[in-house]
C-alpha cells in the first residue's frame, strides 16, 4: 500500500506542469475516482485545509491523503512521491542551465522570457482580483502591501502576521460590539 | 557547513510563511535569497522562476531545488528542498491531529480572511519587482502586454507563452 501511494503521487508530481491548481484535478482522478481511497467531500476538506496551511498546496494535499490512509508513514510516502519528480528534473536542468547561461543565444532567449514572467504573474493577479470580490477597503490593503514591499525593506512575513492577527482582533471587537 | 545551515533556515522560513502558494511566495524568496544573503542576481532569480514555471511540480519545490543547487551543489539542493517542505509536514500533521477543533474555531477563519488581501498584494508586488528587471526597452514591454492578453483572455497555455517569448527574444535581440 505504501509503495502504491508513492507511485501514484510520483505520477502526479511528474506530470503536472504549472503547479498548484493544475494538480488538483489529477489528484482527484487518481485518489477519488480511480482508487476510491477517499470520498469526494473528504477530498474537498483536504483541499480547503491544504490551501489554508502554509506551503505548496499539492504537497499539503498529498500529506493529508497519506496521513488519512496510512498514518505518518503514508504521509511520508505521498510527500516523497510528490516532491521527487520535481527534485530530479530540476537537478538535471540546473546542472545544464548554469553551464550554458552565458551563451549568447540562451541570453537572448531569456531576454524574451523575462517579460513573459511578468505577463504570467500579472495574469494571476488579474484573475485573483477578479475572483476575490474584494471591496475598496480590502483592495486598498492589497495596494498598501504592494507599496510596502516594493518601496520599503520590510519582510513579507510581518505583513502576513499583521494581516492575520489584525483580522482576528478586528472581528473579535466587532463581535463584542454586536453583543 | 555554515552555508548549509543558512540555506536550511532561509527555506524553512519560506516554507512556513508562504500562504497562497506559487507567486505569493516570490517576494519572500527574493527577500531571503537576494536581499539578505545576496546568493543570486535579480536576473538569475527571474530565469529560475521561468524554468520552474515550465517544469512539473510546485514552484516552491522547484525554486528551492534550483537555488539550493546554485548556492551549494547537490547537497544544497537536498537541504533547501527538505527545509521548504518540513514546515508543511509539521503543520499539516498538527492540523490533521486536531482537525475538529480547527474546523470549529472562528479564529482560523478570521486569520485567513485577513491575509487574503495581503496575499493578493504579495503576488502583485512580485509582478512589479520582476518587471523592474525584465523591462529593459520598449520591445520587452510589448512582449509582456501581448502575452498578458493572450494568457488572460485567450487562454494561452503558460508553457507555450514562455516558449513563444523565448523564440521572440532570439528574433528581436
Amino acid at each position: 500500500m505504501l509503495f502504491k501511494l508513492f507511485i501514484t503521487f510520483f505520477k502526479i508530481g511528474a506530470f503536472t506542469i504549472g503547479g498548484g491548481y493544475a494538480m488538483i484535478p489529477i489528484i482527484q482522478e487518481e485518489v477519488v475516482d480511480k482508487n476510491k481511497w477517499i470520498e469526494e467531500d473528504e477530498f474537498l476538506d483536504a483541499i480547503a485545509i491544504a490551501q489554508g496551511a502554509p506551503g505548496a498546496m499539492a504537497v499539503n494535499t498529498s500529506i493529508y491523503i497519506g496521513y488519512k490512509l496510512e498514518g505518518l508513514k503514508g504521509a511520508l510516502a505521498c510527500l516523497l512521491g510528490t516532491v521527487l519528480p520535481s527534485f530530479l528534473i530540476i537537478l538535471l536542468i540546473a546542472t545544464v542551465f548554469f553551464q550554458y547561461r552565458n551563451n549568447p543565444v540562451i541570453e537572448k532567449v531569456f531576454l524574451g522570457i523575462r517579460p513573459a514572467v511578468v505577463a504570467l504573474i500579472s495574469s494571476a493577479v488579474y484573475k485573483l482580483a477578479k475572483s476575490s470580490n474584494f471591496g475598496y477597503k480590502k483592495l486598498f490593503i492589497s495596494l498598501l502591501t504592494v507599496l510596502i514591499i516594493v518601496l520599503l525593506n520590510i519582510s513579507p512575513i510581518y505583513l502576513i502576521l499583521i494581516g492575520g492577527i489584525g483580522s482576528i482582533i478586528y472581528n473579535k471587537i466587532s463581535l463584542k460590539r454586536e453583543k | 557547513m555554515e552555508i548549509l545551515v543558512k540555506l536550511f533556515i532561509s527555506f524553512f522560513k519560506i516554507g512556513a510563511f508562504s500562504f497562497g502558494g506559487g507567486y505569493a511566495m516570490l517576494p519572500l524568496i527574493k527577500e531571503e535569497i537576494i536581499g539578505v544573503h545576496g546568493w543570486l542576481t535579480n536576473a538569475e532569480f527571474i530565469d529560475i522562476v521561468a524554468v520552474s514555471e515550465m517544469t512539473p511540480g510546485p514552484i516552491a519545490i522547484n525554486s528551492a531545488t534550483f537555488l539550493g543547487f546554485k548556492v551549494s551543489g547537490i547537497l544544497g539542493s537536498i537541504v533547501a528542498t527538505v527545509a521548504v517542505i518540513l514546515p508543511s509536514f509539521i503543520i499539516m500533521s498538527i492540523i490533521i491531529h486536531f482537525l475538529n477543533k480547527f474546523k470549529n474555531s472562528p479564529y482560523s477563519d478570521w486569520f485567513f480572511i485577513g491575509i487574503r488581501p495581503i496575499v493578493l498584494g504579495l503576488v502583485a508586488s512580485a509582478a512589479v519587482s520582476v518587471a523592474m528587471d525584465a523591462f529593459i526597452d520598449i520591445k520587452s514591454i510589448l512582449i509582456c502586454i501581448a502575452l498578458f492578453y493572450l494568457v488572460t483572455f485567450k487562454k494561452l497555455n503558460p508553457i507555450f507563452a514562455i516558449i513563444l517569448a523565448g523564440i521572440t527574444g532570439v528574433i528581436l535581440y
